[in-house]
């Protein structure tokens, strides 16, 4: 393969300009900006529908933008497709393969089609850095969910792409393969690859990524550094567990916001520690002499964040409308 | 220079390309060459040796020697097209198209990747089915160069044909409407069984609007020496429609049409 040159650094790994995308009349991105400098390793994070692969299949060239603008380290993705897709490897979110290989067979056509012949060193490293190996001569049907995951993320990999794309990559991974699949990622982000990652799991997002963007209904809700993003959320979640039963909530409580749980032992409650309602609370728990046996305040993680920019208006009472915008 | 030396100058993904596409058939060789031959074979039987006695001779030609030519290219045609077309719709439908689709490769090898394995596998039939005939009708050969160069534009014609129509189909029945509709009756109207000679002028002259008498008048010509067209137009012409499907197939592939929402 004609190695593709990369240009020098101020020329960002990927650049995303005011990109637009309609599906017929869903507009499923809305002027969608983000620059991605080499060597991040980027969360694009989003509930259902959101745009998230909407937006990667755009930079791998599956689907065509509306208007705007997608350059991989300087090349735009349509005009200059050949020295695009040589640069970037990408897991899609479905589960798909070509039923008439193997795993070692689909690893050898895939890298035929990035022009490779003589990466069998690194293909073999594949295998067993994914645990393929000992399931190298079976068919894609003999394996199982999380087997033809793994090796989508082995596809993605064969020709060390300087970006790599992970569109769910852990969806119906377990847990043990789980931790060994971030354990590649952050390896291969060391070695200095750009990684984009998508994920539900959004433990997976706080625990991996840098920087992470929550994009909403095709338009980022949130784009900055993972710590910056949790340091924006106000709210604060109280578990306090009962020694005793509890037949009904106090009033001063309920009124906080509070919840308690069908056998009366726990109760759990929002509060926005900006807007006075600790002190409420305090005060309430000082009127009331409830059996306390634990207190708990958790800070806000990824997920609180996610929560509160992704809600929909006539479900989230609490939301207060997006913090940390970059519309 | 050596056969694999010389391949090993060909671009790797279309390389690629080609035997995925050759070993994709290869694993139902029975749907993909066995059951052509056989249909083949029958045909023989049942016009070659039964009905051909009341046909009498064509240009001092036996009946079955003018049946062969057109049995070898209705199994070129049909499966030349089959390999492209039902490789593709099941890439789509599978949804591992998507694997050609990110690779770095270009328009022109996609095309040429499935295009050559659906030619292989468009003569691999045809060479059978005249190997398996010329037990009952061994032919002359009048004009070699000719009839392979008939037989690669032809088989080209049709994978071409295939990529199209793989491309369009947005579901299995869409495809099925190439052979019944399309291909078949052309191959059957398109002289295979009889000689135009026969027809009253009219239907002559409807005939003569079918590409595909051309096409098996031309091999017939190759096999026999005779035939009831001009062979040198139909090359030329077949030749033009061959480039014309090519680049039908590149503006597909150019615009993403059908493939890249
Ligand atoms: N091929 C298509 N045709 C029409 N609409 C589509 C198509 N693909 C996606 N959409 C729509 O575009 C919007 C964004 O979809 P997309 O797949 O990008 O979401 P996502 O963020 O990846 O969601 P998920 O987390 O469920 O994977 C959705 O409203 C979806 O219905
Ligand atoms: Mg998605």
């Amino acid at each position: 393969m004609k190695t593709i040159p990369i240009p020098d650094p101020p020329v960002p790994a990927l650049e995303v300009r005011s990109v637009s995308k309609n599906y017929g009349a869903v507009r499923a991105l809305d002027g969608i900006t983000l620059s991605i400098p080499r060597g991040e390793l980027f969360g694009l994070l989003g509930p259902n529908g959101a745009g998230k692969s909407t937006l990667i299949n755009i930079i791998t060239g599956l689907v065509r933008r509306t208007s705007g603008d997608v350059k991989v380290f300087g090349y735009d993705v349509e005009r200059d497709y050949r020295a695009t897709r040589s640069l970037l490897g990408a897991v899609p979110q479905e589960l798909i393969y070509d039923h008439f290989f193997t795993v070692r067979q689909t690893l050898k056509i895939q890298s035929g089609y990035y022009g490779l012949t003589g990466n069998a060193a690194w293909v073999e490293e594949l295998l067993e850095r994914l645990e393929l190996k000992e399931h190298e001569n079976k068919t894609i049907r003999e394996l199982s969910g999380g087997m033809k995951r793994r090796l989508l993320v082995a596809k993605a990999m064969v020709h060390r792409p300087a970006i790599l794309i992970l569109d769910e990559p852990t969806a119906g991974v377990d847990v043990a393969l789980r931790r060994s699949l971030w354990n590649l990622v952050r390896q291969v982000h060391a070695q200095g690859t750009t990684v984009v990652l998508t994920t539900h799991y959004l433990d997976e997002a706080e625990e991996l990524c840098e920087r992470v963007g929550i994009i909403n209904h095709g338009v980022f809700v949130a784009l900055d550094r993972k710590e910056t993003l949790m340091q924006q959320i106000h709210n604060r979640r109280v578990t306090m567990e009962l020694g005793a039963r509890v037949e009904r909530l106090p009033e001063d409580l309920a009124s906080l916001g509070a919840t308690l749980s069908e056998d009366g032992r726990r109760i759990t409650l929002l509060v926005d520690r900006s807007d006075g309602s600790l002190q409420s609370l305090v005060a309430a728990l000082g009127r009331e002499s409830l059996p306390l046996v634990d207190f708990q305040v958790a800070g806000a993680g990824l997920e609180d964040v996610f929560l509160e920019l992704t809600a929909e208006p006539s479900r989230g009472a609490g939301s207060r409308g997006p913090a940390g915008v970059a519309r | 220079m050596s056969l694999s030396g010389a391949a090993s100058l060909l671009p790797i993904p279309f390389r690629t390309l080609f035997y995925r596409e050759v070993h994709r058939f290869f694993i139902v060789i029975n749907q993909t060459l066995l059951a052509p031959v056989i249909s083949a074979v029958l045909y023989l039987f049942i016009f070659g040796f039964s009905l051909g006695n009341r046909f009498g001779s064509f240009h001092g030609f036996s009946y079955l020697h003018f049946l062969v030519p057109g049995l070898v290219m209705m199994g070129l045609v049909n499966n030349s097209f089959q390999n492209p077309s039902s490789s593709l719709m099941i890439s789509k439908f599978e949804g591992n198209i998507v694997d050609i689709l990110m690779a770095p490769i270009g328009h022109v090898e996609i095309i040429l990747g499935y295009m050559l394995g659906g030619m292989f596998r468009g003569l691999l039939v045809g060479t059978s089915i005249l190997l398996v005939s010329s037990f009952f009708a061994p032919p002359p050969f009048s004009h070699p160069v000719y009839l392979i160069t008939v037989a690669l534009l032809s088989a080209a014609l049709f994978s071409l044909l295939g990529i199209v129509a793989g491309i369009w189909a947005e579901k299995f029945d869409d495809l099925a409407m190439f052979p019944t509709f399309i291909i078949t009756p052309l191959t059957y109207l398109g002289g295979v069984f009889y000689s135009i000679s026969i027809l009253p002028p009219f239907w002559r002259k409807v005939s003569l609007l079918n590409p595909l008498l051309y096409m098996i008048n031309s091999l017939r010509f190759g096999f026999l020496g005779v035939c009831d067209v001009n062979p040198w137009w139909s090359l030329a012409s077949l030749a033009v429609l061959d480039a014309a499907l090519f680049g039908v197939c590149y503006a597909m592939l150019k615009s993403g049409y059908r493939l890249r929402r």
